[in-house]
């Protein structure tokens, strides 16, 4: 066993139990943190398999951005989660027969399967040559320019629903109302109050 | 050696653990979010080692697709989540029809 095989058992170990304990957490703060793990790990798994560019992207997004996020509001909605009331775990038991079930038709599938002779091969580089970064990104700006557009698209649309999602609607709206503080007396708004020393208002 | 069968089995596991965290926390709105992300990751895994075991780099940009969008659902979803917590009480998938209008 090579170097490479141990650290591919080591690290594909490392991912299945973070999934793991991810689902079957209660808490979720630690459920968040079982994530990283399981998002850290793949980025190793990529590294193995020769793909830097989506392992990096892998650490800074997942790690950097959703997991920050999720871990942000969790804390912020300050949710009375209420954990033995509820009982998270309740549905274990359909859980795993899902679980099973579903485990059972992928071994399935992975026990027969092989690849069709007509199937071509699209995009080929050197990979030995060229760097995994700078092939990577050739590819997506050569060949699929307009998909990396429609990912921009689809981040704005994100990025501008979640602002008007998250926007408090006021009774007269958000606008300024320039007539009402033009009229605005200043008699009645403002006052000296002579306070003494040691009492309140 | 590794071959491609031992990254497949990986994204299984991982796969089949998001799908049953959906069916175990199915009340529950951020355990549902991050079942998903779990499921994305399965997907991601298969295409990264198909990409790498064909020799054919397209696999590994729609793997950075996949993650594009994942981060904007995951975005979307989380801003849903707030939006519903301004009503007081727990995050009750059954209770989201509370949004409507």
């Amino acid at each position: 066993m090579t170097v490479a095989d141990f650290a591919f058992y080591i690290i594909a170990v490392s991912t299945v139990t973070g999934g793991v304990f991810t689902v079957v957490s209660k808490d979720p703060v630690q459920s968040v943190i079982w994530l990283v793990l399981t998002f850290s790990s793949a980025a190793g798994l990529f590294i193995l398999l020769g793909a830097e560019f989506v392992a990096v992207l892998m650490i800074v997004v997942y790690v950097g951005a959703v997991a920050v996020m999720f871990i942000g509001v969790v804390r912020i909605i300050d949710v009375d989660f209420n954990l033995s009331k509820h009982k998270p775990l309740k549905h274990f038991r359909l859980a795993l027969l899902i679980g099973v079930i579903l485990l059972f038709e992928l071994a399935l599938v992975l026990g027969v399967w092989y690849m069709s002779q007509n199937a071509e091969i699209s995009v080929r580089p050197e990979m030995n040559d060229v760097q995994n970064n700078s092939a990577t990104g050739s590819i997506i700006y050569d060949n699929y320019a307009y998909l990396i557009y429609a990912c921009g698209l689809i981040l704005l649309v994100a990025g501008v629903g979640s602002i008007v999602l998250t926007r408090r609607r006021h009774a007269g709206g958000n606008r300024q109302n320039v007539a009402a503080q033009m009229h605005r007396d200043p008699a009645g708004t403002k006052g000296i109050i002579n306070l003494k020393q040691g009492q309140g208002l | 050696m590794i071959g491609i069968e031992h990254y497949l089995v990986v994204g299984a596991i991982l796969f089949v653990l998001g799908m049953s965290g959906i069916f175990l926390h199915r009340k529950n709105l951020i355990f549902i979010l991050m079942s998903f992300e779990l499921i994305l990751l399965a997907v991601i895994i298969n295409l990264v080692a198909f990409s790498t075991f064909w020799n054919d780099l397209a696999g590994q940009v729609f793997a950075v697709f996949v993650l594009i969008v994942a981060a904007a659902q995951t975005a979307i979803g989380l801003v849903i989540l707030l939006c519903f917590l301004r009503k007081p009480g727990v995050i009750n998938v059954d209770d989201i029809n509370v949004m409507k209008g």
